[in-house]
């Protein structure tokens, strides 16, 4: 469904996106986690023909990207990171309009609102001005709005940022009822939650580079020790110095937590009955302690 | 910068952009006509009679006929500028609405002949509304000539619109407007006939004055107001589009380098 070979970006003298390979198939979502300026939001205006790549090419939906990307793009839906609904509409109008980019006829459009109202939530608010709108039903609406073509594959641009755990919820169920209809979804977040509950496959990005890809539980299985135990409290030092190399596979300090990775947790707790007044958290490995691992735990600003 | 110039992909896609922004206009058609069309009527209206009472002919006409032929050019001018620097700027930078067309099977050069064309449509509604009055008063020499004023409102407007989108692709917000009405749309006001004759002028004046676009528009609808042919035709007709032509793709080129880089 979507092919990208050797994809290059430059910058001036920065390459923004190195050499990327992707690869999603029909019908099954693909995410792509990486840190702020790893390349992920240029790798989708790349993937939209919306700019062009300094190397590499891209096919989209079966059409050569960005030769035909007007082609291309008849066929895919987007939800961008920042809402851009016309604020001179209404939540219906919003829908018409956008139909009628894509060159539908208004009956046609028409007739998709009442069931693209209903995906959204929106059904009571068909009337009402964006700038009524929470936003949660925003961004239910510009999902909405990206389906008015029924397009085939749908890309989104960190789709939950910024929302409530609430109205995140009501966006995962619609993007899983869109998955369940068959449509090919390719979503770029940081969420680690998002990913693992969503995508079949992802691939983390560092620096514009490719560092991983697989499977949420594959990744983990392949990549990092199945469980972390999070060691903080008064001293920490000391048990660290005196037991943390020989109880964890690997370990690192964040602050003044430890994080200790091992498939081997009861000698660790064990271990840490030495230091009462340590605290400690055990629990399984997850995708985020992979993408930690992979992308380091730098601030990214 | 040259890596964005290009010769413009035209299309029809074009077309919906149009009817957003004529979608959005039509619910505020009412204020909307009384304020674009008002304020240039009143000054017609006003100086016209109040100054024109106090003067002799002017230019071979009466001041108020010499002053609603200019303004016919200069009410388009405008219609067409503010169009293209406050209302497109807000629909690129601040709402964002390019983006979202963009993201659907629309190309930069659509959505800005989409805004173009808007602007020529503004232009001939308030072209019209001044060309109503010259034939409420009957301003005018010969009714028949005067239907030509209709193309010519077009065509400044066209003009008047490729050249504040080169504005509104530079600009970092609406304060930067005011450079281009200070430096450009005001000059133009007073150096190509609108209010008085350009002969009037010093003639090194003059000689700037004949390459602006406003002067070619002006050159055009007066003479048909009074009801003889315009000279030059070819020339003026040509200054416009070239003006209007030009402006397109340099602010195609400088949007591009804005957005989608």
């Amino acid at each position: 469904m979507l092919k990208a070979r050797g994809l290059t970006k430059r910058y001036g003298d920065t390459e923004v996106v190195r050499g990327l390979d992707l690869n999603v198939r029909r019908g099954e979502c693909f995410g792509l986690l990486g840190p702020n300026g790893a390349g992920k939001t240029t790798t989708l205006r790349l993937l939209l023909g919306l700019i062009e790549p300094d190397g590499g090419s891209i096919e989209l939906a079966g059409i050569a990207v960005p030769q035909h990307a007007r082609e291309a793009r008849m066929k895919v839906g987007v939800v961008p990171q920042m809402d851009n609904l016309d604020p001179d509409f209404s939540v219906r109008e919003n829908l018409l309009a956008y139909g009628r980019y894509f060159g539908m006829e208004k009956a046609a459009i028409a007739a998709r609102v009442p069931e693209l109202l209903e995906f959204a939530g929106l059904a009571s608010k068909a009337d009402a001005p964006i700038s009524q709108l929470s936003g949660g039903m925003k961004r239910r609406l510009t999902l909405a709005r990206a389906l008015v073509h029924d397009p085939d594959i749908l890309f989104l641009d960190e789709p939950t940022t910024g929302l409530d755990p609430q109205a995140r919820h009501l966006i995962w169920q619609g993007l899983r009822r869109l998955i369940a209809d068959g449509k090919t979804i390719v979503l770029t977040t940081h969420f680690m939650e998002e990913a693992e509950r969503l995508t079949d496959r992802l691939a983390i990005l560092d620096h514009g580079r490719k560092v991983a890809e697989g499977a949420p539980r594959a990744l983990i299985e392949s990549h990092i020790e199945p469980a972390v135990v999070e060691v903080y409290g008064e001293g920490l030092e000391g048990w660290m110095r005196d037991y943390a190399s020989q109880v964890c596979q690997r370990f690192e300090t964040v602050g003044e937590t430890l994080f200790c990775y091992t498939d081997n947790a009861e000698r660790v707790i064990d271990a840490l009955k030495q230091a009462p007044t340590l605290r400690y958290l055990h629990r399984p490995s997850n995708l985020e302690d992979v993408f930690l691992k992979l992308t380091g735990r730098d601030l990214r600003d | 910068m040259t890596k964005f110039l290009r010769l413009p992909r035209l299309s029809w896609r074009f077309v919906p952009v149009w009817q957003r922004n004529y979608l959005v206009w039509k619910k505020l058609a009412i204020p909307a006509i009384l304020g674009n069309l008002a304020d240039p009527m009143l000054y017609m209206l006003g100086l016209g009679y109040g100054l024109g009472s106090l003067l002799p002919d002017v230019g071979g006409m009466p001041y108020l006929t010499f002053l609603a032929a200019g303004t016919v050019a200069y009410s388009t001018m405008n219609a067409a500028t503010f169009e293209v620097l406050y209302s497109s700027f807000s629909r690129m930078h601040v709402q964002r609405t390019w983006d979202a067309i963009m993201n659907a099977p629309l190309t930069l050069d659509d959505v800005l002949l989409g805004e173009l064309s808007w602007a020529v449509a503004k232009s001939l509604l308030s072209g019209l509304a001044i060309l109503a009055v010259i034939w409420g008063l009957g301003l005018y020499g010969n009714f028949w000539m005067t239907l030509w004023i209709i193309p010519v409102v077009a065509l400044v407007g066209f003009c008047f619109g490729g050249m504040g989108l080169v504005m509104n692709a530079l600009s970092p917000s609406y304060d930067f407007f005011l450079y281009y009405f200070t430096l450009v749309i005001t000059p133009m006001v007073l150096l190509c006939g609108v209010f008085f004759p350009v002969s009037q002028l010093p003639l090194p004046v003059q000689a700037v004055s004949a390459w602006l676009p406003l002067t070619h528009a002006i050159d055009l609808a007066r003479p048909l107001v009074v009801g003889n042919m315009p000279g030059d035709i070819a020339l003026h007709v040509a200054g416009l589009l070239i003006y209007g032509s030009l402006g397109y793709v340099i602010a195609l080129a400088l949007t591009r380098r804005r957005l989608l880089k």
